[in-house]
């Protein structure tokens, strides 16, 4: 269900869905039983949020009816849930840009330049976009984008190459793997001997060391040497003492934090980093943008999921008003409804 | 009631009296210790609540299970005495505890 790109101008919507964490997913049920169709954009590479990335295999144990389900679990059952609605998703982006049109629509650019033009906004965007964790090494910003890398854009960046790669998960593993055969040298540093990462990447990667073709260190960074952004040598802490690698690229892998971003600069009423709403239509200081789950904030707000769920009810009711001024919506309920069964494709 | 006690970077030290029952972490939070970010709220899922161990205190505190033993992989400057204070219980057996705040949860 990823979208399709064609390069004929912003996509045009109803509803764009900032974040897809079970707030933002379910958001997507509220508004398709109001016939509203939603497209979901996220930074992170899969669906689910914080429930995926940070506690995928931990138990909830507070959703309703649920006495519990893993992280996973529920964004599984949500996905399942939301089926019937087709959302599209837009994954591995991040919304950079957001404008108010002379036509009261918005238009949103994100990050890699792709473009929507849409009556709502429902911000779900829990605690900020994911972001690369930046070791606290002294300079090290200047070394960004230049020398420094988080992530991989282009291949070019690392041919020919003296690599420092640290961690000891996934990424760690593929990309000393991916860039161990381009690399000038390759050198893999982890704080221990034991790695989290896939058992068939670690088997490799010690091959690779064995026969001579990369270093493992075990240590942790002290300090970047280096000019203008090229990186020259890393200081390094090892059991046996300080050490100096040379290396002109690093790729540190710490894990991910949450960053508020660009959102904090799209114009709307913030209070400590969360986005204020109303409670009878979760929307923020600008109408035709909502906010629900753990990024917005009023009186006697809590951070839970089943939180987010009854927000996301009200604000569809609300977005319904806005992108279709002159319907007039009958509750109904799901049990009972043959309508809103059709929609589910119950039958 | 445990006391702990908590010691910055820079060297100005706090101490708690923790609730038996909590873990450290809430302790800390409760009683507002800087240098506590516990960004996941307890999860053993962000190691943003590192602390050291003082090394009295390292046999009765004890090593990190295996689930925290890779999370403290996200941490930054992890020594033999890192646990995440998430993971410590308060209870008898920690009264008078001494920590160490690292200089930065990353």
């Amino acid at each position: 269900m990823t979208a399709t790109e064609t390069d004929t101008g912003p996509i045009e919507t109803d509803c764009v869905i900032v974040g897809a964490g079970p707030c933002g997913l379910f958001a997507v049920f509220e508004l398709g039983l109001l016939d509203i169709r939603a497209h979901l954009i996220d930074i992170l590479d899969r669906p689910g949020g914080q429930c995926a990335e940070l506690y995928p295999e931990k138990p909830i144990y507070d959703i309703p009816a649920l006495p519990v389900v893993s992280g996973q679990g529920l964004v599984d059952a949500l996905m399942e849930q939301i089926k019937p609605f087709e959302p599209t998703f837009h994954l591995g982006e991040r919304v950079d840009a957001l404008e108010r049109l002379p036509d009261g629509r918005f238009r949103l650019r994100t990050d890699r330049d792709k473009e929507f033009v849409t009556k709502v906004i429902v911000i779900a965007a829990g605690g900020g976009s994911f972001t690369p964790k930046r070791p606290p090494l002294p300079g090290i910003e200047a070394f960004e984008g230049q020398s420094v890398f988080y992530s991989v854009r282009r291949m070019s960046d690392f041919e020919g190459r003296d690599i420092l790669i640290v961690g000891g998960g996934d990424s760690a593993l593929d990309w000393t793997l991916n860039l161990q055969p381009i690399a000038r040298s390759l050198t893999l540093m982890h704080r221990r001997d034991e790695f989290r990462g896939a058992p068939h990447s670690v088997e490799k990667m010690r091959q690779l060391v064995a026969s001579g073709a990369m270093k493992l260190v075990i240590g942790q960074m002290t300090g970047l040497e280096g000019e203008n952004g090229e990186l020259a040598k890393v200081h390094v802490k090892t059991k046996a003492g300080d050490e100096t690698l040379v290396a002109d690229r690093l790729m540190p892998f710490f894990g991910l934090t949450m960053k508020l971003g660009p959102l904090a600069d799209w114009g709307l009423n913030l209070e400590e980093n969360l986005i204020p709403v109303d409670t009878e239509k979760f929307e923020t200081s600008e109408p035709g943008i909502f906010a629900i789950g753990d990024i917005n904030t009023y009186p006697g707000k809590l951070k839970l999921i089943l939180s987010g769920f009854h927000e996301a009810a009200l604000m569809a009711q609300a977005a319904n008003r806005v992108i279709y001024p002159d319907r007039k919506v009958v509750f109904q309920y799901t049990t009972s409804s043959s309508s809103l069964q059709k929609k589910l494709g119950v039958r | 009631m445990a006391k702990i006690t908590f010691i910055q970077h820079d060297g100005k030290s706090q101490t708690i009296e923790a609730e038996k029952g909590l873990t450290v972490m809430e302790a800390a939070k409760k009683n507002m210790v800087p240098g506590i970010d516990a960004e996941c709220g307890g999860a053993c899922a962000c190691a943003t609540c590192h602390v050291y161990v003082d090394p009295a205190w390292t046999g009765v505190v004890g090593k990190p299970a295996e689930m925290e033993a890779d999370m403290l992989d996200f941490a930054f400057d992890v020594r033999d005495e890192s646990r995440l204070s998430c993971q410590i219980k308060v209870s008898d057996a920690i009264d008078g505890l001494v920590l160490r705040v690292p200089a930065k949860q990353f």
